[in-house]
């Protein structure tokens, strides 16, 4: 770990000024970030500690849920109205880590987390081009059981790893930005970016730019409708193979909505919309949902360590929808 | 060294089969397997509240003044040497006080290899440590740093810079096995096995199955990890260390440092969990080196991935089983072949192929195994080394023989279990395998079972029940002491440099001397954990509590005699031999005239003496070559498997146990249950993730490498025979390794009562599962072209 300042912001402002200085970091619960900074897989020469700015979460005007950027994962998995509205978001974060890491991970420390590709941290003795771009990815040809398969390139199979950030996407949750150059928000489902020839990048984020909220719509019958289900080589304390977030809304025996992201398939929560649109207006059979699944698929790229993914996305898609539509029945 | 071995050891077998069995150690029973005072009974662990307390103190704890901190540098490539070096920044980084590389550290000797020839060896390699430019395996320690702190002597550790010239090396498996060694022995068995024909009769059976099975490289991964804290005292050598061979890394470091045993001390009190790999590696070398190079005392903590990298696991195998029987289920055929990874410089044999020779009455054998030799880090032993991958291999091919038969799995075993060692014909010491499979299948509600595969199903999730046996070898260690000091009061103390690793060593032994000596518990203290008390030898191959056991009976003997000289003519006792005493009441007695009795206080208030110490030997082990003498356990499992995602959940497991008299229950259990949970991580999750191109380790995590956790771990039952082994000492057999042993295959035969798909190939992740194959139409490709 290179050694480097620690500063604790005590607002907004204050984050923000000390975070426009090249090399510096924000930090939140530290739960990724500094296993990064131990591993010397990332460096700063600054941390920004924004993990005691506000941490609310409170409803705003239109029924939309404000969640700030530092409340713990564990406080929002128990908030009353995410587990109400949203319980595919309290799931989620249920279903990630352990205990104790939950209790000091914050949600945009959630969001910025970064894969768990063991190649990326490998530092000494593999090559990575999100570690170092252009030396080339040992993860193809290597181990790669964990790895992508929508969405990757040549120079990269990584997947993000969060599971709360699945049911976000599901969610069309929004993030809120706040920068130099002021604010603005973006759909988390087009926060994080693909590998393409710059695995490097990650998400929109700008320089200086931070995370201060996520914004939950109002719930739709289909999102208070919803459940995650999470399939890992161990119970607790796995990074998902794959994972689903769903929510449903069946009416008249015909499919009214329906929302659906993917994990541990992509550099980026999968939002996928096209068995979304698939299944609109159809009835709510085992059949359908098998098939939307597979049309989700239909571009998916296996390597020779993670080709299980396929079946077992559709498998567990289906299962999640299937209990859904029974549960609305 | 071993055709040598095989000669010695067949020789003594040969003479002592004309020994009568009386002749031997354990050739009459312990008498104290007659009485039942305190062993046997439940009693807590003595250490158990400095424990919880955090008053124990383990090796990364202990204090000492001025002390540094180490980090390693860890090789990148697997074969090649050192092209260039350059710590010029690491030695100016803050907080350094030494950068040490093959360049300048001190001469030393390579370490004299563990054996059963030398106690006092603890090697588990035979490379030179850090003495030149050469690298033998990715992830070879090729710089040590000190500094005032870990953290900065970590971040230096990121600051050396080395190029190496890379050679050919050989980290492939299937390459490797072309070029495989057949050794002569295995540990001291004779490697190949051929009697009966049974190629011949296998290709003649009714009923045959010939499968490979597999298991993958393990790490050990104990909660802690591998410390030391290393000082220099006047030209000795003071070591605190997480070991479970304290004499032996003793013994190792006096040769590889150039000193006198004398001057080596090695203490080690409390172990954080040994399983085999708290034995000597580099790091403790290391650390002395460093400490002499820097003339402070040094504290070395391996990360858990410098843990990976510089302490072996257990070694990959692959291994083919090929059973023939008849209509009747009878072996006829028993093949057991195969390979495991052990580098030339390895130590450690991976005998799986001594599973076969001792559980089933087969009408042929045709046993041998290969050892393939690769550019790697040296493997090692990891609790119930060979039988844990063996009976895999062979529980799992039986499973699928009582299938292919239709016949109830332990039924199968029943008709084949061994009234005898079956390759050499030797009587049982005691064996009651099938005592213990009735107890777990009652236990689990093993009638319960559906033959069928795919019978029964919850929602989504098939639910099957499996079973395995399993088996361990008795194994006694000659030359393991104890000192027995009896004061004027009455009070025994105890002591031995023996280990404790959570098991319990001090408590059972406590337990046992004061059965033996006719004292009270709480007259009694045991000491050990350092290497100035009576010598000990390692704490491994189950074999810790027999040689302590032997070791503490001999003292008492001693003992004996010791105070019918001391009470003179004037007693109740005159004119007795030792042979015709024992001990009683806090004193002794005449066995044939209890009346006959003089207290330990009357003794020695007589005599003036205040206090009397004797020391005691475990002698050869000559009862080992006479009897098969194994632990056997049955293992059953139910389990649910989800035909949606090919998870597996353990619903139940219990484990029954053959192990002669069970000393203490509540440590017993507690050893047996975690030997079970390290089978499970065994049957679903443990892999090392060695990546072939490279010989790199990726999986140096525990994030990476998944042992189990608390949800992976059912309730968990654990019964046993309580049969006493006649030719042991308190009628006791080792329980260390037992637990895990069958495990993995009740696992994996579950798995396949409840879903119909045999995975042979550890661990058992959801991806093996049929459900999860690949799909055709969706080829998967080794070397994508993407958009």
């Amino acid at each position: 770990m290179t050694p480097f300042a620690f500063h604790v912001a005590r607002d907004c402002a204050e984050a923000l000024s000390l975070g426009a200085a090249s090399g510096a970091r924000f930090i939140g619960g530290g739960t990724n970030l500094v296993d990064l900074l131990r591993q010397n897989v990332e460096s700063a020469s600054k941390l920004v500690d924004v993990s005691r700015l506000a941490a609310n979460i409170h409803e705003v005007g239109n029924g939309a849920l404000l969640v700030d950027a530092s409340v713990k994962n564990s406080a929002l998995a128990a908030h009353p109205m995410v587990r109400g509205r949203y319980p595919m978001l309290s799931r989620a974060l249920l279903a990630g880590a352990s205990a104790q890491i939950r209790n000091m991970a914050t949600v945009g420390g959630n969001i910025m987390q970064r894969t768990r590709c063991a190649y990326f941290y490998d530092v000494d003795g593999a090559r990575c081009n999100k570690r170092q771009p252009g030396s080339g990815c040992d993860a193809i040809g290597g181990f790669n059981r964990y790895h992508a398969i929508l969405g990757v390139s040549n120079d990269c199979v990584a997947t993000h790893p969060s599971d709360m950030c699945v049911a976000l996407a599901a969610l069309a949750a929004l993030v809120h930005l706040v920068g130099p150059e002021g604010e603005r928000t973006v759909p988390l489902a087009e926060f994080h970016v693909l590998p393409g020839a710059s695995p490097q990048i990650e998400t929109v984020l700008r320089p200086g730019e931070m995370i201060t909220a996520i914004e939950l719509p109002p719930a739709t019958p289909a999102m208070a409708n919803s459940e995650y289900r999470k399939v890992r080589d161990r119970s607790s304390y796995a990074f998902a193979l794959v994972s689903v977030a769903a929510g449903l809304e069946v009416v008249g025996g015909k499919i009214a909505e329906a929302r659906i992201a993917l994990g541990g398939v992509a550099a980026k929560p999968w939002r996928a919309t096209r068995a979304e649109a698939a299944l609109r207006g159809l009835p709510a059979t085992r059949a359908n949902f098998l098939s939307a699944a597979e049309e989700e698929l239909t571009k998916a790229q296996p390597l020779e360590g993670n080709a299980f993914k396929i079946g077992l996305v559709q498998r567990t898609t289906a299962a999640v929808l299937e209990s859904l539509a029974g549960e609305r029945a | 060294m071993s055709k040598l071995q095989n000669a010695l050891v067949g020789g003594v077998r040969t003479v002592l089969g004309r020994v009568p069995a009386s002749w031997l150690p354990g050739g009459t029973p312990d008498p104290i397997i007659q009485k039942r005072a305190t062993l046997g009974t439940q009693q807590s662990r003595i250490d158990g509240p400095d424990k919880v307390c955090g008053a124990a103190r383990f090796a990364a704890e202990v204090p000492m003044a001025n002390l540094l901190h180490a980090a390693f540098v860890h090789s990148t490539i697997a074969r090649g040497k050192i092209a260039e070096l350059d710590v010029s920044a690491a030695e100016a980084a803050p907080g350094v006080a030494l950068v040490m590389t093959y360049r300048n550290a001190p001469k030393m000797s390579v370490p004299p290899a563990i054996g059963i020839t030398n106690l006092k060896a603890a090697g588990n390699h035979t490379l030179p440590v850090m003495q030149d430019a050469e690298i033998r395996w990715n992830g070879q320690a090729v710089a040590v740093i000190l500094a005032e702190t870990r953290e900065q002597a970590e971040h230096a550790a990121t600051l050396v810079r080395i190029r190496y010239n890379a050679e050919q090396s050989r980290t492939r498996f299937k390459e490797g096995k072309k070029n495989a060694r057949t050794p002569d022995s295995i540990l001291i068995e004779r490697n190949r096995v051929d009697k009966g024909n049974a190629r011949k009769k296998l290709a003649e059976a009714a009923y045959k199955i010939d499968a490979v099975y597999r298991t993958p490289w393990q790490n050990h991964n104990p909660i802690e990890p591998h410390a030391a804290t290393i000082a220099w005292q006047d030209g000795r050598l003071i070591v605190h260390d997480a070991t479970q061979m304290i004499h032996a890394t003793a013994g190792s470091l006096a040769k590889v440092f150039g000193l006198k045993e004398a001057d080596v001390f090695v203490s080690s009190p409390f172990v954080g969990g040994g399983f085999g790999a708290k034995g000597m590696w580099d790091h403790q070398i290391l650390g002395a080196a460093a400490a002499k190079l820097a003339g402070r005392p040094v504290r070395v903590v391996l990360s858990r991935a410098s843990m990976h990298r510089l302490v072996g696991g257990r070694t990959q195998t692959e291994q083919r089983v090929a059973l023939g029987a008849g209509a009747d289920g009878k072996l006829t055929a028993l093949l057991h072949h195969g390979y495991a990874t052990k580098p030339q410089h390895s130590i450690c044999d991976e005998g799986f192929s001594l599973t076969g020779r001792s559980l089933y009455a087969s009408g042929s054998f045709d046993i041998v195994q290969h050892h393939v030799d690769l550019d790697l880090l040296a493997n090692s032993f990891m609790r119930a080394p060979g039988e844990a991958p063996g009976t895999f291999a062979i529980e799992c091919a039986m499973d699928e023989l009582a299938h292919q038969l239709g016949m109830d799995p332990v039924e199968l075993r029943r008709r084949n279990i061994a009234s005898c060692d079956p390759i050499s014909g030797s009587p049982h010491s005691q064996s009651a395998t099938m005592t213990a499979y009735d107890l777990g299948a009652e236990r689990i509600g093993w009638a319960r079972r559906a033959p069928a595969p795919r019978a029964r199903c919850e929602g989504e999730w098939l639910v099957g029940m499996g079973c395995a046996g399993g088996t361990f070898p008795f194994a006694r260690m000659p030359g393991t002491s104890a000192r027995i000091t009896l004061d004027a009061g009455g009070q025994a103390h105890v002591a031995s440099a023996a280990h404790e690793m959570g098991m319990g060593t001090a408590t059972v032994q406590r337990q046992h001397a004061a059965d033996r000596l006719g004292l009270p518990l709480d007259s009694v203290s045991v000491t050990i954990g350092d290497s100035r008390l009576p010598f000990a030898s390692f704490a491994g191959g189950s074999s810790q509590t027999a040689s302590l056991g032997a070791a503490i009976s001999a003292a008492s003997g001693k003992l004996a005699a010791e105070l019918l000289r001391l009470a003179g003519n004037d007693t109740p006792l005159a004119g007795l031999r030792a042979s015709e005493v024992e001990f009683a009441d806090s004193g002794l007695r005449s066995i044939e005239d209890p009346s006959r009795h003089e207290s330990f206080a009357s003794i020695f208030r007589r005599s003036g003496r205040n206090e009397l110490s004797v020391t005691g030997e475990s002698g050869a082990p000559l009862e080992m070559l006479k009897f098969s003498m194994h632990s056997t356990s049955a293992i059953f499992c139910q389990l649910r498997v989800s035909e949606v995602t090919g998870e597996i959940r353990i619903d139940r497991l219990v484990g029954a146990f053959d192990c002669g008299r069970i000393l203490n229950a509540k440590t017993a259990t507690s050893q047996f249950k975690g030997g079970m949970i390290m089978g499970l991580g065994m049957a679903l999750t443990e892999e090392t993730l060695l990546d072939e191109r490279s010989g790199r380790i990726m999986s140096t995590s525990l994030a990476d490498y998944h042992v189990p956790v608390h949800l992976d771990v059912p309730e968990i039952d654990v019964l046993w025979t309580d049969i006493p082994d006649p030719r042991t000492p308190m009628g006791a057999r080792g329980i260390g390794e037992i637990g895990t042993t069958g495990v993995a295959a009740a696992v994996a035969n579950a798995v396949f009562n409840a879903t119909g798909t045999r995975v042979r190939d550890l661990p058992i992740t959801l991806d093996k599962l049929a459900s999860n194959a690949t799909p055709e139409k969706r080829e998967a490709i080794s070397r994508p072209e993407f958009p």
